[in-house]
């Protein structure tokens, strides 16, 4: 477990250190979310409507954005040979990382939403919906994103590709995001919706950590 | 414990449907070093890579102390201190940070850094991050890295890259005194590695 700690709390001591890159992705996700109501105009219902939707897939795209770095910057300096040769299981160390990239995107993506919800004339219910439901949901982007990025170590184009293979595998958990807020909006619970949320991160967590690993082996060759 | 021992029978590695190395076997006891020799492409890192089980198209046996290192792969990496040709160190994070963050990594107390940074005289550049330091400084920072750990088998590939004298001089200081304390090195070079007592494999012959 002190690897695992090590590990998490390094990845997040560089983030400390370059808080640019945090930055640049929370900045995106300001900026692309506010475009649609500029590009639409002030038609209140429609924004509404349409605002869990625009929110979570600028969510998704956003946290996509800093996916690539997640394992290449170990990849580029040697440090992805030290995990692989420590001595407790890599799949732990996918974990750590995995985590720290939640810890740095997904967390502040979730808090910064309902402000961005705001904008779309979100009811309060709405808001708190979307927040809790990116809670819950952003944990599976960082596991299936980290997936994709491990696939397309070493691989030219390597961000494009990984938008590719990461988004389709995102579809399940971007529907029932969006549409529990959809739900608390025509004033249903949106506890379902919540728990398949819940589940898909569980079904992530229980099985791509393993798929991560070997991908990582099989680039370290 | 028993006294260190590696023993490599038959060990064959394919890439690209092309043997690199086939049928190599070798043993080595603790207080020994043994050179990896050979042109570009002989296969030296393979073989290195090989040995740490970084590498899966490899078939053969190797022994630690007489049992299967494929057995109990954590404990065989426990043994390994790893030197790549890339340096495995954070730009971004200091020489200290980096070799105590290397040691946690590895499960260890960070106790042998003060020793390790001074075998390679880098104390005044300790706090410095390390992407500010030249390569060879970056390279000295490595190898304290490998020296900061308890593993009884150092894996070096290229240690002497981009090493001025006065760093070669205390590499082998610090090789002579790992082996002196029963340790065991295996390192790919070009250059001689000038230590007494220093087996030489030639691959690609």
């Amino acid at each position: 477990m002190t690897g695992f700690a090590a590990l998490l709390a390094r990845d997040l001591r560089l983030v400390w250190r370059r808080p640019g890159d945090v930055m640049v992705v929370l900045a995106f996700f300001v900026v692309a979310t506010v475009l649609f109501p500029l590009g639409i105009g002030p038609e209140t219902n429609l924004l509404a409507r349409i605002a869990a939707g625009v929110l979570w897939c600028a969510a998704l795209f956003a946290s996509l954005l800093s996916l690539d770095r997640l394992f290449a910057t170990d990849y580029e300096d040697g440090a992805l040979d030290l995990l692989l040769l420590a001595p407790w299981p890599l799949e732990l160390a996918v974990l750590a990382k995995c985590l720290a990239h939640w810890i740095v995107t997904g967390l502040p993506l979730a808090m910064l939403a309902p402000l961005m919800g705001v904008v779309f004339g979100l009811s309060g219910e709405g808001l708190g919906a979307l927040c809790l439901t990116l809670l819950v949901g952003t944990p599976t982007l960082s596991l299936v994103g980290g997936l994709a990025a491990a696939l397309t170590l070493g691989a030219r184009r390597g961000g494009a590709l990984l938008a590719l293979l990461a988004l389709p595998l995102c579809v399940p958990t971007l529907i029932f995001g969006a549409a529990a807020v959809e739900a608390v909006a025509m004033g249903d619970g949106f506890v379902t919706h919540l728990a398949i949320l819940g589940a898909l991160a569980l079904m992530a967590l229980a099985t791509l950590p393993w798929a991560i690993a070997a991908a990582l082996r099989q680039a370290g060759e | 414990m028993k006294p260190a021992s590696l023993d490599v029978t038959g060990l064959s590695c394919r890439r690209g449907g092309r043997p690199v190395f086939e049928g190599l076997s070798f043993g080595l006891a603790g207080g020994e070093l043994l050179a990896l020799t050979g042109r570009n492409g002989s296969g030296k890192t393979t073989l290195l890579r090989a040995l740490a089980l970084l590498v899966t198209t490899v078939t053969g046996e190797i022994r630690w102390q007489g049992e299967d290192v494929v057995l109990d792969r954590e404990t065989w990496r426990r043994q390994i201190g790893w030197l790549g040709h890339l340096d495995g160190l954070k730009g971004d994070l200091g020489v200290r940070e980096n070799l105590a963050i290397a040691a946690r990594l590895r499960g260890e107390a960070p106790d042998r850094i003060d020793q390790a940074l001074a075998a390679f005289e880098l104390e005044p550049l300790a706090r410095r991050e390390v992407r500010t330091l030249s390569a060879g400084q970056r390279r000295r920072v490595a190898l304290a890295r490998v020296a900061s750990t308890h593993a009884p088998l150092w894996l070096l590939d290229e240690p002497l890259n981009a090493l001025d004298a006065p760093s070669q001089a205390a590499l082998r200081t610090t090789l002579g005194r790992h082996l002196a304390a029963g340790g065991l090195v295996i390192a790919a070079t070009h250059a001689p590695i000038d230590l007494a007592g220093a087996r030489i494999l030639e691959l690609g012959r």
